[in-house]
Formats: C-alpha cells, sequence, structure tokens
C-alpha cells in the first residue's frame, strides 16, 4: 500500500507530472480536439467523468483479479470496462440532455482509443494505490488533462488570425505551442516537500 | 464507432503495394500523424524508440493477420470490440516478450508497452485494411506500417538524443567537453523536434508536387503548341 499523501497526489498528477505536457498521454485528442475552445472543454469534461468512472471500476476489478491470481488478464478487463464506461455515459447523457448528447456524439467515442484513459487505471495498479487514493489520482489527472485541452484551444484560436507560413500551419504549429506551453509547465517541477 | 482514428483524416489506399505504402507514401507517423503517444514520450534514445518500434509492428502483424482471418465470421455490430480483444492479447503477448529478452527496455519502455492498445495506428488499420483484406495482404500492411512506424520513432529518437545527450545508440559522438542540450530529453523537446521533422516532410513532399507538377506541364507543352 502506498503512503503518499492526497495533496501530493493531487498536485503531481494535476501539475508536476501534467498527464499531456509531461508525460504525453492522450496525444491524439490534445492536438485533434484543441481547435475551437467550445469543443476542447466539452470534451475535457467528458474525459473527466469517464476517467474517473472506469478508474474506481478498474480498481474493483483489480481486487478481484487478484484475488483469483489471474493479473495477466489485467490489461483486457481494463479495455473492457473502459469501453462499457463511454458506453454507459454515451447511454446516460443521451437520456438526460438529448441537447449535449447532440454537440458531443462525435467525441464520445473517441475517448476509448484516448490513452490517459487506459493509463489511469494502469498506474494507479503499478503505484498500489488504495481506493480513495485511487480516485484523487483519477480527478487530478483528468482535470490536468482538461486544463491543458483548455489552455491550448485558447492560444490556438488567437493563431487563427495571425499571419502563418502556409508550410507551418496545422499539426507543426500546435506542436510548436505544444512545445512552450509544456516549457512553462517545467517549471512547476520541484513543487511539493517530497519532490519525485 | 467506425470513425476510431484520432484524426479527421481518411487514409485512402494509393499504392499497390502495402508494404511500401506503409512504410513511405502513408507513413503513420509524418503523414498521417497518428500514435503521438508513444512516438513523443518513448524517442529519448535511439534504442528505446527502436524497441518501441519494434514492439508496435509485433502487435500490428499478429492483430492484422488475427483480425484478417477472422473477418468473414464476425458480424458487424461487434467488431470493434472483437477488434480491441485481439489487439489487447497482442499487446499482453508482447508485453511478457520484452520482460523475457530484456529487463533494462522492459523497464525504461514501462507503461507505454501495455499502452499499445490504446495506440490509434492499430484500431486504424483493423478498420481500414485488415478488416476487409485477405490475410497476406493484411500481413504485408502490418509490417509495413509498423517498420514505417519504427522508422519515424528512430528519427526521432536519433534527433533528440544526439542532441540531447551527445550519444548515439550509447556510443558518445562529440567527446568529454561537450555540454549537452539536455531540454531535448525533455518534453518540450519531443514536441519542437516532432515539429521540425513534419515540417521538414511537408517541405519536402510540396517540392516533389511542385517538380511533378512542372514535369507534366514540360510534357503537355509540345500539344499546345500546334494547336496554337
Amino acid at each position: 500500500m502506498s503512503h503518499e499523501p492526497l495533496s501530493h497526489i493531487f498536485l503531481d498528477a494535476f501539475l508536476i507530472n501534467n498527464f499531456v505536457l509531461c508525460v504525453f498521454l492522450g496525444m491524439c485528442s490534445f492536438l485533434g480536439l484543441s481547435a475551437k475552445f467550445s469543443t476542447a472543454w466539452r470534451m475535457g469534461v467528458s474525459v473527466i467523468f469517464v476517467i474517473t468512472v472506469s478508474s474506481v471500476l478498474s480498481y474493483g476489478a483489480n481486487q478481484i483479479l487478484v484475488a483469483v491470481h489471474a493479473e495477466y488478464l489485467r490489461l483486457i478487463v481494463y479495455i473492457i470496462i473502459i469501453a462499457s464506461t463511454v458506453q454507459l455515459t454515451e447511454m446516460f447523457i443521451k437520456k438526460e440532455s438529448p441537447g449535449l448528447f447532440r454537440e458531443l456524439g462525435v467525441y464520445l467515442p473517441l475517448i476509448t482509443t484516448n490513452c490517459a484513459v487506459l493509463a489511469v487505471p494502469l498506474f494507479q495498479t503499478s503505484r498500489n494505490y488504495n481506493l480513495v487514493q485511487s480516485t484523487v489520482f483519477a480527478v487530478a489527472a483528468s482535470g490536468g488533462y482538461c486544463m491543458a485541452l483548455v489552455l491550448l484551444s485558447l492560444v490556438r484560436e488567437r493563431t487563427e488570425l495571425s499571419d502563418i507560413p502556409s508550410l507551418a500551419k496545422g499539426t507543426a504549429l500546435t506542436l510548436i505551442l505544444a512545445s512552450i506551453l509544456s516549457l512553462a509547465f517545467m517549471g512547476f517541477a520541484g513543487i511539493g516537500s517530497s519532490g519525485n | 464507432m467506425s470513425e476510431i482514428s484520432c484524426h479527421p483524416k481518411t487514409t485512402e489506399l494509393k499504392s499497390r503495394d502495402p508494404f511500401l505504402n506503409g512504410l513511405w507514401k502513408q507513413n503513420p507517423v509524418f503523414v498521417q500523424v497518428l500514435g503521438m503517444c508513444p512516438t513523443l514520450a518513448i524517442t529519448n534514445s535511439v534504442r528505446n524508440a527502436m524497441a518501441m518500434g519494434l514492439a508496435t509492428t509485433f502487435v500490428l502483424f499478429c492483430s492484422n493477420a488475427l483480425i484478417s482471418m477472422v473477418r468473414k465470421i464476425v458480424p458487424k455490430q461487434v467488431r470493434i470490440a472483437t477488434y480491441i480483444a485481439i489487439i489487447a492479447t497482442s499487446v499482453t503477448v508482447v508485453d511478457y516478450l520484452v520482460k523475457a529478452i530484456s529487463i533494462p527496455v522492459y523497464k525504461a519502455l514501462g507503461a507505454y508497452i501495455p499502452l499499445i492498445v490504446a495506440n490509434c495506428i492499430i484500431l486504424e488499420r483493423a478498420e481500414a485494411f485488415a478488416g476487409k483484406k485477405p490475410v497476406v495482404p493484411a500481413m504485408l500492411d502490418g509490417l509495413g506500417m509498423g517498420l514505417g512506424f519504427a522508422f519515424a520513432l528512430t528519427c526521432l529518437g536519433a534527433v533528440r538524443e544526439v542532441l540531447g545527450a551527445g550519444t548515439f545508440l550509447g556510443v558518445s559522438l562529440f567527446g568529454p567537453h561537450f555540454e549537452p542540450w539536455v531540454l531535448f530529453l525533455l518534453p518540450p523537446g519531443g514536441f519542437i523536434s516532432l515539429a521540425v521533422w513534419l515540417l521538414t516532410f511537408t517541405l519536402w513532399r510540396e517540392r516533389a508536387d511542385r517538380r511533378r507538377q512542372a514535369e507534366t506541364v514540360k510534357l503537355e507543352e509540345p500539344a499546345v503548341e500546334v494547336y496554337s
């Protein structure tokens, strides 16, 4: 069992080792869905929801797998949990708020192939977090993802109006912007008394 | 769930040879911009980049072959779930294989081996190619795409290792007085070196296009002159 304090877990996943800008997880959606602020924050919020739910479910599933000595099935079980969480989220939003569903519709299935979602259960297993620690870790990591996505989308909306060489337009420019953002996040390294 | 690829770009099969197509014309990293997470995270040394590339190649080869074999049995509605189960099985095999071959490499790749499951290249190839084509082309496609991915990772890893550590495959290049540019081993260096590689490739492809256009114009010119 890990004895990391909750505040440290939160700071570490949210800022110091931000999932997108420092650990390179969820890059595809980070580059693909950050063109507009309105889609970016919606995607961010649905990822927070999916990651938190699937993290709690995977914690339970892992306890069962360890009890029956079937750890080699971990990866397959996690992937199935994530896929069904996404499906459940889709059904839930569709029933509760059809308007939001229409806006989010296209992005929801994409969450299944977002590696940030799979990484949270894998990391919490390898770091031996308990249930509370796992939940805090999941909320912090997905919150960090949402923040990075929103930050990049705000910068990208600004570059729409600037004069950019046609060669650099698109992914190359986004990568350069991400590099500068990530450089800024390097400044958070070392926050927290225990360090890394 | 049919538009599973992370990028809206569709991949039309342009070359007749699926192997060369994946390796060069539709290179997964430089042309399709897919599978960015391992591309950026594991390329801080050439050795790790090559190991990651080969692991992904193995998974692509196995999953493409298996998916192509079962493509006529699996009903359309459950195909994505079947693909994911097949891919996850191949990745579990690779996970144990790398652990058995080399512990240092296994430790360096860390969580990124299980994360091959979420690599969009693999599901994209399953959906766009293996689920529709016979076994042999599907295997060639998996091999080509995988080696194209490994090639791109090695390119990126070479730049980052040479600039960031002053070594290539662990061999020191510039002698003991070289001050390494550590930033290139850190996350911002990954983003910026991939951006520069993409710019280089776009520039190179635009030049090739222009040259081809100039050639076609030259071929057409005499015919125009006859009519004028």
